[in-house]
């Protein structure tokens, strides 16, 4: 009498799912221990549906027998959506606000953390080449994940998501039109190879890895609201750690670190916009 | 189950029954709505006190690039808070919580909300059933869910997985809805507790509080 549903069912086994996060720390190194739950048990729950799988414990084995089979469930599991310039708003702040204050500097190193397929770091160096900082800058793009690493540095997006991309560019003060930096190949726009000359991709896993450098503006935007509170405050410590004393952090529109462990480090430039500045060590 | 409803009241017992074990059970109250559902919510949140002592949290579709002014609309005469959560709030009574433009709106335990920007469900982000489908999920037969208006089918399968974790459901009639299609799409996946027009799910909310 009921059509059939198309749920997601959420109700993984505590210990099976505990089982996954374990087993693949051990054999692969990934740590989604401190994940938020409601997110990850969807992404997990999903991966079990794509592939027609009923029990957890299967899939633990078969991602643990099965290297190239667990790249794929990484790629999945971990969130790779985004758009370039997303929250026109914020690229509008950084470029009236924040780059004439980074103008200042000779040189400018930029960190993209959690870079995913690299709407963000393209955004970035559109900004940077239409402000005359495009030449000092030295950027770098990491992300868990060497797959979506790959699709970043291709700088080849849908076509689908184009009307998006250039309404959101438009509404950043923009300087042309986002035609002027891309071409099409097969209907796709593909990014002019010169806007990524200044990037450097490199595999970084929040949840584990250390600091690499010091930088004048880390962009951290929608990562942690993946995050629980213990592995946001451990990131928080490491972002604070990669910033130049005035160095500037961003974080998604909706994220905030008014509540995390070393707030009083830092000093909010933009409540709206979500941008932040070091301001002891 | 269709309930017509008569605007005199005089039918208001038998149609909500008794509510003593919602009051008891209820700890959250979710909203989901797309078109033509931003003003009878706004109706909705209107009636609450501003002591209301349950959390409402709401999903409406909503342009994806518009920040500003939606949270601002609903406030208007609205006695309870209305508020846009910051990642990892936690729920208060006496507030409603309407998810931000182009995040989805989750519960990440009984008392704490998440935010995500994964992909569209439904073709919505936010979307009704990934909210309702995490609010199954911590908060089981706690909830009561309502689904209101709209021209697609988002919302059916959480409300589906509500019913199947015990919690109550109430879908505006389609009769009184401006767009039946999202109502009617709930009703062909589960038996809602209550299937009622706007102004009586108006006296359930306000039911639950008395």
């Amino acid at each position: 009498m009921f059509t059939s549903p198309q749920e997601l069912d959420l109700e993984l086994d505590r210990d099976e799912l505990d089982r996954f996060i374990h087993e693949v720390r051990a054999k692969y190194s990934y740590d989604f221990a401190n994940y938020a739950q409601s997110s990850f048990k969807r992404r997990v729950a999903m991966v079990l549906k794509k592939h027609g799988i009923k029990s957890l414990n299967y899939l633990t084995d078969r991602v643990l027998a099965d290297a190239v089979f667990f790249d794929q469930v990484l790629l999945d599991i971990t969130v790779n959506t985004t758009e370039m310039f997303r929250d026109p708003t914020f690229w509008k702040y950084l470029r009236l606000y924040v780059l004439p204050e980074l103008a200042k500097r000779p040189e400018l190193a930029i960190w993209h953390a959690a870079c995913s397929s690299g709407e963000e770091v393209l955004s970035m160096a559109i900004l940077l080449k239409e402000e005359g900082l495009f030449d000092r800058a030295r950027v770098y793009a990491t992300d868990i994940n060497h797959k979506v690493l790959k699709r970043a540095a291709d700088g080849r997006y849908a076509a689908r998501n184009l009307e998006l991309f250039r309404t959101n560019y438009l509404a950043t003060g923009a300087k042309t039109q986002l035609e002027a930096y891309y071409q099409l190949q097969g209907g796709d726009p593909v990014f002019d190879r010169g806007l990524l000359e200044r990037v450097n991709f490199r595999p970084h896993d929040l949840a584990l890895d250390g600091s690499f450098g010091k930088f004048d503006l880390v962009f951290c935007r929608n990562v942690m609201i993946y995050f629980n509170q213990t592995l946001q405050n451990r990131v928080f410590e490491l972002l604070h750690d990669s910033l130049f004393l005035g160095g500037f952090l961003a974080l998604g529109a909706k994220e905030s670190l008014i509540w995390c462990r070393i707030a009083d480090k830092f000093q909010t430039v933009s409540d709206h916009e979500k941008i932040y500045r070091k301001l002891r060590a | 189950m269709i309930v017509i409803g008569s605007p005199s009241g005089s039918s208001k017992p038998n149609v909500l029954g008794d509510l003593t074990e919602a009051r008891a059970r209820v700890q959250v109250v979710l909203i989901g709505g797309s078109a033509g559902s931003f003003s009878v919510t706004h109706r909705l949140l209107e009636q609450l006190p501003a002591d209301y002592r349950l959390p409402v949290v709401v999903v409406l579709h909503r342009l994806k690039d518009k920040r500003e002014g939606f949270k601002e609309a609903l406030q208007i005469r609205t006695r309870v808070v209305v508020e846009e959560p910051d990642d990892k709030t936690l729920v208060e009574p006496g507030k409603a919580y309407i998810a931000p433009a182009n995040y989805h709106l989750l519960f990440e335990t009984p008392q704490q909300l998440a935010l995500a920007t994964t992909e569209l469900v439904q073709f919505s982000r936010p979307s009704i059933d990934v909210l309702f489908e995490s609010a199954a999920d911590v908060l089981g037969p706690r909830v009561l869910a309502i689904l209101l208006s709209g021209a697609n089918r988002d919302g059916a399968a959480g409300m589906y997985r509500i019913g199947r974790r015990g919690g109550f459901l109430a879908v505006q009639d389609p009769a009184d809805a401006a767009m039946p299609t999202m109502p009617q799409a709930a009703l062909q996946l589960s038996k809602p507790t209550w299937t009622l027009p706007e102004y009586q799910l108006a006296e359930l909310l306000c039911g639950l509080q008395a």
